[in-house]
C-alpha cells in the first residue's frame, strides 16, 4: 500500500467510529498530537495534586481530610493510567517526566493559581474538576483506544469530585459569614481562571480543525467553553453566590448565557510562565523527584540483585 | 466517672492518636512520593491510619459522652485538644525524614500495632474488638509493604543502606516507649516486645541491617510529654477549627 493508501484507510477507520489502536498505522501527526495532549493531560494530573496538596494538613474536620487525601490520591491514579496511555505512542514515562520537570512540556495552566482558603478546595472540585469533565466525557469517545479507554475510568472519579466540591461549598454557603465570604471569594478567584481551561477561542485555535477531523476532539473550545458556562450559571444558584461577571445573562435567542469577555492577556501571560505559582509547581516537581533518585536507584539495584540470587538458586 | 471507664477513654484516646499523628505526617508524602505508585502506597496506609483515628475517636466521643454530660465528637478530640493531652508514642510526631525514615517508621509501628490488635481482638470490649478486626486487615499490608521497603532500602545501594543505618539510628530510641504500660493500659504489653523484636530481626537479616543495642529509650507520648514537633503538627491541623470555633465543614 502507498503513503496515500495508508491515510485513506487510517480516514475510514476515524470516519467509521473504529478506535485506532498502538500497533496500528497512523500518521506521525495524529501520532504527537496523541502523545502531546495525553501527556499534558497526565502532567496535570500531577501537578494538579500540589494545590490540593496544600490543604490536606489543614482539613478542618477529619472527614473533610479524608474525603481530600482520597481525591488526590485519584489524581494520581488518573496521572498513571495517563501516562500508560501515552507510553503506547512510544516516549517512556520517564522522558515525559523529564520534560515536565525541565519546563519544555505544559499541563493545564489553572494549576499555577495558589489555593488560599479552604474555599479553594471545593471551588477546585466544583469549577476546575466541573470544567475538565466536559471536556474528559467529550475524549471518553476519542479516536485513540487508549485514551478513551483511560477516560472512561477517569471520568467516573471526576464527577464524584465535582459533587463533593460543589456539597463542600453548599456547606460553606450555609454557614457563618466568614465561610460565605470565604466562599465567594474562593469562587471569584477560580471563575475565570476555569473558563480558560477549555484553551483559546476557536479563532485562535491552531490545531482544532486537524483534531476535530481526526476525532480526537469532537467539540470545540467554545462549544465546551458554552456548556460549562451554562452548566455553572445555574448550579450557582443553589449556592445563593454570584459570578464574578457583570454580563453574564440568559440569552434567549441564543438558548445559551452571555459572558463577557475573557482576559486573554492573562491566560497567555501564565502560559508562557508568568502565573502566580508557575514556578513553585516545577521546583515542588523538581524536588520530588530529585530526592527520590536514591529511592529509584536502590529499587532498581535491589531488583537486580535478586534476579541474580534466583538465577544461582536455580542453576 | 469510675477509675475504669476514665482509663477506657484513655486508652482509646491514645489509639485514636497514634493513628491520626502518624497518618498527618504520612499525608505529607502526597503529592511529594519519589515514584507515582509508592506516593499512591503511602497514601492509602494515610487514609487507612485517619480512618482508624475516625473510629477510635468517634467510640471514645460516645463513652465520653455517656459519663460527662458533653458533646464531644471525633473532631472536637482531633482538633480542640493540646499538645499535652495528646497520647500518640512519640515516633509518631517525629519529621518524616527521608524516604527510609519514613519506611522503617512505618514498619516498627505496624509491626507493633498489629501484636497489639491481635490481643485487643480478643478484648471483652466489643468495640475495641470490632475496630481490631477491621485494622488488622489493614496493617498486614502495611508491615508487608514497609517491611519489602526496608529490605528494598537495607540491601539496594550503599546510599539507601546508609539511610537506612541512620534511619535505624535516628528511630530506636523511640521504639522502647511502645512496651512500657501508661497506667490505662495492661502491664502485660511487655510480652509483646520480644515478639516485635523477632519480627524486626527477620527483616533487618534479610535487609543486611543490624539492631542497635543499649540504646536509651524515649518515652513521654503516652503520658502527654511530647518531642517539641507535636506542637506545630497539631497547630497546623487544628487552625481552621481554632480560627472559626463552632464552625461546620
Amino acid at each position: 500500500m502507498s503513503l496515500h493508501d495508508f491515510e485513506k484507510s487510517f480516514q475510514n477507520k476515524i470516519d467509521n467510529e473504529i478506535k485506532i489502536e498502538p500497533k496500528d498505522w497512523m500518521p506521525e501527526a495524529y501520532r504527537k498530537t496523541n502523545l502531546r495532549q495525553i501527556s499534558q493531560h497526565a502532567h496535570s494530573e500531577i501537578v494538579g495534586m500540589l494545590p490540593e496538596g496544600n490543604w490536606i494538613s489543614r482539613a478542618p474536620s477529619l472527614k473533610r481530610k479524608v474525603i481530600l487525601i482520597a481525591k488526590v490520591q485519584d489524581e494520581a491514579g488518573h496521572g498513571l493510567y495517563l501516562y500508560a496511555a501515552a507510553e503506547t505512542l512510544g516516549m517512556s514515562r520517564e522522558q515525559m517526566i523529564d520534560d515536565l520537570n525541565s519546563g519544555k512540556a505544559k499541563y493545564s495552566s489553572i494549576f499555577n493559581y495558589p489555593t488560599l482558603s479552604w474555599a479553594d478546595m471545593g471551588a477546585v472540585g466544583w469549577l476546575v474538576d466541573g470544567a475538565a469533565i466536559l471536556n474528559q466525557v467529550m475524549l471518553c469517545r476519542t479516536s485513540y483506544g487508549p485514551y478513551a479507554r483511560a477516560m472512561v475510568r477517569i471520568c467516573k472519579e471526576e464527577s464524584f469530585h465535582q459533587r463533593q466540591g460543589f456539597e463542600s461549598l453548599l456547606v460553606l454557603s450555609k454557614g457563618t459569614k466568614e465561610q460565605r465570604d470565604m466562599c465567594q471569594d474562593a469562587i471569584n478567584r477560580w471563575w475565570w481562571p476555569s473558563l480558560m481551561m477549555f484553551g483559546p477561542k476557536d479563532s485562535e485555535s491552531t490545531n482544532s480543525d486537524q483534531s476535530m477531523k481526526w476525532k480526537i476532539k469532537r467539540k470545540t473550545n467554545d462549544e465546551l467553553r458554552q456548556s460549562f458556562i451554562d452548566m455553572i450559571a445555574e448550579q450557582i444558584k443553589l449556592l445563593g453566590m454570584t459570578l464574578p461577571d457583570p454580563n453574564l445573562k440568559w440569552n434567549e435567542n441564543r438558548k445559551h448565557y452571555d459572558f463577557g469577555e475573557i482576559n486573554w492577556e492573562e491566560f497567555w501571560s501564565v502560559v508562557k510562565g508568568n502565573g502566580p505559582c508557575n514556578k513553585q509547581r516545577l521546583v515542588a516537581r523538581n524536588k520530588a523527584h530529585d530526592e527520590g533518585a536514591w529511592v529509584r536507584a536502590a529499587a532498581i539495584a535491589y531488583a537486580e540483585k535478586r534476579k541474580n540470587k534466583l538465577k544461582i538458586k536455580a542453576a | 466517672m469510675n477509675k475504669s471507664s476514665n482509663q477506657l477513654i484513655d486508652y482509646t484516646i491514645y489509639l485514636g492518636d497514634c493513628a491520626l499523628i502518624l497518618g498527618q505526617r504520612n499525608a505529607e508524602w502526597c503529592a511529594h512520593g519519589p515514584i507515582l505508585e509508592q506516593d499512591i502506597a503511602i497514601t492509602n496506609i494515610t487514609l487507612d491510619l485517619i480512618g482508624q483515628s475516625r473510629n477510635f475517636y468517634q467510640y471514645a466521643a460516645q463513652l465520653i459522652n455517656a459519663v460527662e454530660n458533653k458533646n464531644a465528637t471525633e473532631d472536637s478530640l482531633a482538633y480542640l485538644r493540646m499538645e499535652r493531652d495528646f497520647k500518640n508514642l512519640l515516633i509518631c510526631e517525629l519529621p518524616n525524614g527521608d524516604w527510609a525514615q519514613t519506611v522503617l517508621r512505618q514498619f516498627f509501628f505496624s509491626t507493633f500495632q498489629q501484636l497489639l490488635f491481635e490481643k485487643l481482638k480478643d478484648s471483652p470490649d466489643e468495640h475495641l474488638s470490632a475496630i481490631a478486626v477491621k485494622s488488622i486487615k489493614e496493617i498486614n499490608y502495611h508491615i508487608k509493604w514497609s517491611g519489602e521497603w526496608v529490605i528494598r532500602l537495607g540491601d539496594g545501594t550503599e546510599e539507601s543502606h546508609n539511610r537506612m543505618i541512620s534511619a535505624v539510628n535516628n528511630l530506636w530510641m523511640y521504639t522502647g516507649e511502645f512496651f512500657i504500660a501508661a497506667d490505662y493500659e495492661n502491664s502485660d504489653l511487655i510480652l509483646l516486645k520480644n515478639k516485635w523484636l523477632d519480627k524486626v530481626k527477620d527483616i533487618f537479616d534479610e535487609a543486611t541491617l543490624t539492631v542497635p543495642e543499649n540504646v536509651f529509650m524515649q518515652t513521654g507520648g503516652k503520658t502527654g510529654n511530647h518531642t517539641e514537633y507535636l506542637g506545630f503538627v497539631l497547630s497546623e491541623m487544628q487552625s481552621l477549627q481554632r480560627t472559626y470555633p463552632g464552625a461546620e465543614w
